[in-house]
């Protein structure tokens, strides 16, 4: 199996929502990995599409530079609706 | 559980003061139920002990299927046929999603299969014992799948991302499994012979004690228990998974109109749980060994699977080579 690539899937679960990260399959080739992960991850019709990526395309953001990557959305509180505060007269906005 | 006696390498559980900065504050994110993620610091053992217990759950995904196997071409209706199909899929799916947990510790699939084969890595005992009678089939979707609930309810809770998420959806899908086998022996409880009842209960008498042998050692014998525990790889100790099963099977086995093959089993109403008989430990380490009743078997079928499958990766191999170099050439 060491020939064999790592693939990971992403399944659609109805139309509409957005492809979601479900796990991963080897494979020799895509159109094996979408077999695969067809019978794997949607044998009680968990998916109405499904990509399949091979692992080595992806690249991830490092969990420990966690701080670092995400830190100038950590100070910006008016990016956000509730820092807006309006009279109960206004009504729902 | 179909992990069982998991080393740990610890001898005792250090405390907060006695880690390193990174020891600690990888514990403290434990403490405070944080997942741990596969790019995370973790300590060596932690990841050597949940290479050990994901390898040793998937394997047992794999070779259950095995005491199943022996019944798809002698189940008694294309109806029961099906279904247990189904269910060796899902087994044969639950193995893989365990494995693709394992593979995000940095473990190699072969290698950890190769270790299976050479009787290094460990599976349940529970698949060491054969399915002589059809009601094997009901007893073992009941008890065996049954006890593997209990224990995998829990594990949706540890503490390791992949593995909790890969316990979700086995745990989705391992209902099916009990509910087909306690309606395979209701079913001949209720419409069957003299003689199919009497199958029934022979079943439970082969299978109860090996089912209760699942959760593993008393607590004060399961000395990597407390590591795991501390590191909430494990959440709920072998004991009381024991009892929680015992608890909530009684009843069922009382509704099939079955009995145990346990004289002390009787209902304590000051402990408001099930009192039960002492397990035959020794057979318990036996069949642990490698010296059950099918412990050979099992290994060589497997060994011989995935060799007389190699031809077959081979091709896939050479087809996929063959197909890029052609659409390249275009």
């Amino acid at each position: 199996m060491a020939e064999w690539s790592l693939y990971e899937v992403f399944v659609r679960s109805k139309h509409g929502l957005n492809h979601k990260h479900v796990g991963s399959v080897h494979a020799a080739d895509a159109e094996m990995a979408m077999e695969n992960a067809r019978d794997l991850y949607t044998r009680r019709n968990e998916g109405v599409s499904i990509w399949v990526v091979p692992s080595d395309a992806i690249t991830a953001s490092a969990s420990d530079e966690k701080e670092v990557l995400f830190d100038p959305s950590e100070d910006k509180v008016y990016r956000h609706a509730s820092f807006y505060k309006l009279p109960d007269e206004v009504g729902h906005m | 559980m179909y992990a069982q006696l998991v080393e740990t390498g610890a001898k005792r559980v250090k405390s907060l003061d006695e880690m390193s900065p990174e020891e600690r504050a990888f514990q403290e994110k434990i403490d405070a139920e944080v997942k741990i993620e596969p790019k995370n610091w973790m300590p060596e053992g932690y990841r050597k002990t949940l290479v050990r217990q994901i390898s040793q759950h998937a394997h047992s995904e794999v070779v259950g299927m095995l005491p199943e196997g022996n019944w798809v071409t002698r189940a008694p209706t294309l109806k029961r046929k099906l279904q247990l199909m189904a269910k060796i899929q899902d087994e044969a799916g639950h193995g893989l999603y365990l494995y693709s947990a394992m593979e995000t510790l940095g473990a190699d699939r072969d290698e950890e299969i190769e270790k299976l084969h050479q009787g290094k890595a460990k599976y349940s005992s529970i698949f060491n014992y054969p399915t002589l009678n059809w009601a094997d089939m009901g007893a073992v979707g009941w008890l065996v799948d049954g006890a593997a609930i209990v224990n995998q309810v829990v594990l949706q809770r540890t503490s390791y991302g992949p593995y909790s998420r890969a316990m979700i959806r086995i745990c989705k899908e391992e209902s099916f499994h009990q509910r087909q086998g306690y309606q395979i022996l209701l079913d001949m409880m209720r419409e069957g012979t003299e003689e199919q009842k009497q199958m029934v209960q022979d079943a439970i008498n082969r299978l109860w004690w090996p089912a209760l042998m699942m959760f593993g050692p008393h607590d004060d014998e399961s000395p990597n228990s407390q590591q795991s525990m501390a590191w909430k790889i494990k959440r709920k100790s072998n004991d009381e998974l024991r009892q929680m099963f015992i608890d909530q099977t009684v009843p069922q086995l009382e509704y099939l109109g079955c009995t145990a093959p346990d004289p002390d089993l009787k209902w304590n109403e000051e402990r408001g749980h099930y009192d039960f008989g002492e397990i035959n430990w020794q057979e318990f380490y036996d069949v642990l060994k490698g010296n059950g009743p099918c412990n050979r078997e099992r290994i060589n079928t497997r060994k011989k699977a995935i060799e007389e499958g190699a031809w077959v990766r081979e091709a896939a191999v050479a087809y996929a080579k063959k197909q890029k170099q052609r659409a390249e050439a275009a």
